[in-house]
């Protein structure tokens, strides 16, 4: 039982990292209607960010948070700015081969400038140390703080954009872009805020990431596919889909992960597969 | 306060606005009536910033503003409430109508302009927590409208108002227009249903295959031969 326990609230730590990671990624589609291929090297710009604040001024990765999340938003709005915008005056297919072109142009950069070594942020305050849920369940802190920290992100992000004029100028673009320009909003410097919280918070997510997981060039790649099914599974554009897809992906890959290790992407990605069969707009469809 | 000189206007190289010239005075209501695929809605949105001209020129209050963005126009003083309402559905009623008043900073005044909205469509106010996507036909309408005058307009254009709405409702609707006119907006109007648009004018003009064919003041309109059988079957 308490191993069954262990299984859930792991799974429930892990899941709110992978929502974090969707976060950004569903925000910008639903305002752009653009999937950010490039979303898991902007994650793993985090990490390297957080690992080099770490080893070269000796930076804890807590608080190395604060870089992290500021590469994130400038990449976020470098990328806006000097290729989405333009890729928005082609078809989609455009948009869709820009992004991804996007993508491998960051890991190739990443993987010449810092080689494909595998490195880790070694010591943490957060790490190695550990509390008791009710004497049964082991919460490994280098986990539970991150999960807090993710909560805490998309309380903020949900507040900003339910109740401040920008976060609701940010939802008409995404609801109608053309009537909200009929109110004078201007669909560029929404399309920009997207992409600037959309890299902040996966930047955040990658600055946590470093607590607990490892980094190299390669590493976007299966955080940014678990983001796709995320989002996909929490309802294209919803935030609230994002925080809740995220955490029962990270419940089944951990429940999966303690019988059948290897199995565990692909229950994670059939049950993905069942579920938009029979809810295609995803669990929180918010458009219409 | 609204002048538009020889526009021609056209999607490719379909030429769908050849060459309109009209102007809207101070405190006037112009109906511009015509058929479907006339060009009203391609003139609104020109004015609006969203489409632009060939040739010729539009010009509001002694400046040009043929090259500007819609954002920008909004913040000239002319609202365009676009054909098929266009709300921001899952929204709230009141949510709605504060992102009409996006280009205002002022709380107090944003404050004012909702009271006016509620004064003029008691029901919105009513419905005010109530999704957009929920409303009735005429009451979205209403909301179009109203999201529309929160940001202030001196003109403010109205594309097919009454479109999809039963005939009790396009009377309620044209009334409230009217009502506005009386308080003092200037209103530009564009209409498929000619004899109630043209009634509650100041003048109209009458379009057809991008082209004016008559003009005159409203009563003046509804009792010309071409009207009457363009439009009126008579």
């Amino acid at each position: 039982m308490g191993f069954f326990l262990d299984a859930i609230t792991s799974g429930i730590l892990m899941g709110l990292i992978f929502s974090l990671i969707a976060l950004g990624l569903t925000i910008i589609f639903g305002v752009m209607n653009i999937v950010n291929f490039a979303h898991g090297e902007f994650l793993m710009v985090g990490m390297y960010i957080a690992y080099w604040c770490n080893v070269l001024i000796g930076l804890d990765p807590l608080f190395g948070l604060p870089f992290s999340i500021a590469a994130g938003i400038l990449l976020g709005l470098a990328s806006y700015y000097l290729l989405v915008r333009y890729l928005l005056r082609g078809p989609m297919i455009a948009q869709l081969f820009g992004t991804f072109g996007l993508m491998l142009f960051i890991r190739y950069l990443a993987l010449f400038i810092w080689g494909p070594n595998f490195r880790t942020v070694s010591h943490g305050l957060l790490m190695g140390k550990s509390m008791l849920l009710g004497n049964v369940v082991v919460l490994d802190l280098s986990k539970v703080v991150p999960a807090i920290v993710s909560i805490i992100a998309f309380f903020i992000v949900s507040y900003v954009i339910n109740n401040t004029k920008v976060g609701k100028a940010l939802q008409a673009t995404a609801l109608d872009a053309e009537a909200a320009s009929y109110m004078g909003i201007y669909a560029d410097r929404m399309n920009a805020l997207a992409w600037a919280i959309g890299g902040g918070t996966v930047g955040l997510a990658g600055g946590l990431m470093v607590n607990f997981w490892y980094i190299t060039p390669e590493v976007g790649l299966l955080f940014v596919m678990i983001a796709f099914a995320t989002v996909a599974l929490g309802g294209f554009g919803s935030i609230k889909g994002a925080f809740y897809a995220g955490v029962i992906i990270g419940v089944i890959e951990t429940l999966v992960g303690v019988k059948a290790p290897s199995f565990k992407f692909t229950i994670v990605y059939a049950a993905y597969f069942i579920i938009v069969v029979f809810r295609p707009q995803g669990l929180f469809g918010w458009k219409e | 306060m609204l002048k538009l000189e020889k526009v021609e206007i056209a999607y490719g190289i379909v030429p769908v606005v050849q060459g309109i010239s009209f102007h809207v005075e101070d405190g006037e209501l112009i109906s511009i009536v015509g058929a479907n695929g006339a060009g009203k809605t391609t003139i609104m949105k020109a004015i609006a910033g969203r489409l632009h001209l060939r040739k010729g020129s539009i010009n509001f209050r002694g400046k040009d503003i043929t090259k500007l963005s819609s954002p920008d126009i909004v913040r000239m003083g002319i609202t365009y409430v676009p054909e098929n309402r266009r709300l921001f559905t899952p929204l709230s009623v009141e949510e709605n109508l504060e992102i009409g008043a996006y280009i205002i900073n002022d709380k107090k005044e944003i404050e004012k302009n909702l009271e006016f909205v509620y004064g003029l469509f008691p029901r919105l106010k009513e419905r005010r927590k109530q999704r957009a996507g929920t409303l009735s036909g005429g009451e979205q309408q209403m909301l179009a409208i109203g999201r529309g005058l929160m940001a202030n307009p001196k003109l403010l254009m109205l594309d097919e108002p009454s479109q999809g709405l039963m005939p009790i409702l396009v009377t309620e609707l044209l009334n409230a227009v009217k009502k506005l006119k009386e308080l003092g907006m200037t209103i530009l109007l564009v209409e498929q249903n000619v004899q109630e648009a043209l009634e509650i004018a100041d003048r109209g003009y009458v379009l057809q295959t991008g082209q004016i064919i008559t003009e005159g003041n409203g009563k003046e309109l509804l009792d010309s031969d071409i009207v009457k059988k363009a439009f009126l079957g008579m």
